[in-house]
């Protein structure tokens, strides 16, 4: 795989997760449990969507075939996404929205402290923005599942189901393949399995607060990533987020 | 009612003002977390750059139905103002 190519598929990988998440988050608009989480998660999904325009505009860039962030976005089909199984898992109940929520977040976090040392330039000024905004999310998530986790027997109880369900999603973001390997040659970002370590530390902390246990075994799931298999969940979000483009092509407002 | 969060009054400073001013209200289950949530209700538009926020219950208030006594008998004593003062010319405009 020659390097160009595999930075295109990094890019899609980075701009997909969010913006998947954030199509998932954006479900929450108006059924939030209380106005506050409500106009909360809209702010989260909106920054999921900026991150997303930056991540895919840059990937259409390095393409180099004429589509922008809005065409990668809403034309391709669900086996050309290459975001990480978890983020495209339905929301279930809020606590495992902020389960997952908080997951990515660390990722997230970890991810964007490499690539403010990217190679690329422009990979650095993207990891700066969103870092920023991470930073805030990844406090803001962690806090509701330290009160969750730590709160009445049934939030408890919710909490960790929602942990249980999604850990076997976690492992898929370390899991390097040859486009990491051509990332991490590059200097243009790091060896996925090189995060687990900080990653490990930041939810053992949180999970410990929240009184929450990280299932054992070393099982996950795989296919995002590189889009061998995606869930069936991914083509119904895709069919609501894109049918719009789908059916009237190119409609702008 | 018990299972409600508490509410909690909301003060932003802003780009421009030297203090905070009073914005609304939110609920939320801890000092916190009120935090969080004004940064995502109330600032969301660059509006701030401090956030106080205080539970709605530890603000004594005075009452709207004394605003007779409390604030009438002001009204009438111009001399409070300090606008019977010459102003020596040198002074110029104060």
């Amino acid at each position: 795989m020659d390097r160009d190519s595999a930075f295109f598929e990094f890019l899609l990988r980075m701009g997909d997760n969010t913006l998947v998440l954030g199509h998932r988050i954006s479900e929450w608009c108006g059924h939030a449990p209380i106005l506050e989480e409500d106009i909360a998660l809209a702010n989260t999904a909106l920054d999921l969507i900026g991150q997303t325009q930056m991540w895919l505009g840059l990937a259409g860039e390095v393409e180099g075939a004429g589509r922008d962030a809005d065409a990668l976005a809403f034309t391709r089909d669900f086996w050309e996404f290459r975001n990480a199984l978890l983020v495209e898992l339905p929301n279930g109940d809020f606590g495992r929205t902020m389960a997952r929520q908080f997951l990515f977040d660390a990722w997230q976090s970890v991810q964007l402290g490499k690539l403010l040392k990217s190679s690329d330039s422009r990979v650095a000024e993207i990891a700066e923005k969103a870092a920023k905004e991470v930073a805030y999310q990844v406090e803001r998530s962690a806090g509701t599942v330290v009160g969750l986790g730590d709160g009445t027997e049934e939030s408890h109880a919710r909490m960790q189901a929602a942990i249980d369900y999604l850990w076997p999603y976690v492992g898929e973001f370390f899991a390097g393949d040859a486009v990491d390997a051509a990332m991490a040659e590059a200097g243009i970002a790091p060896d996925p399995a090189s995060l687990r370590g900080d990653f490990d530390a930041l939810v053992g902390r949180v999970m410990e607060e929240a009184t929450l246990n990280i299932p054992e075994g070393d099982f996950h799931h795989k296919g995002g990533r590189d889009g061998a298999r995606h869930t069936e969940h991914l083509g119904h979000l895709l069919c609501e987020m894109q049918w719009l483009q789908r059916a009237y092509p190119g409609a702008t407002w | 009612m018990k299972n409600e969060w508490p509410l909690w009054e909301v003060f932003i400073r802003g780009q421009h003002g030297l203090s905070h001013r009073h914005v609304g209200s939110l609920h939320a289950p801890d000092a916190e977390m009120a935090i969080r949530n004004a940064r995502d209700v109330y600032t969301r538009r660059n509006e701030g750059v401090s956030i106080w926020v205080v539970e709605a219950r530890h603000i004594a208030a005075s009452s709207p139905s004394d605003k007779g006594p409390l604030y009438e008998p002001s009204q009438s004593k111009i001399y409070r103002h300090p606008t019977f003062f010459d102003i020596p010319e040198e002074a110029g405009n104060m």
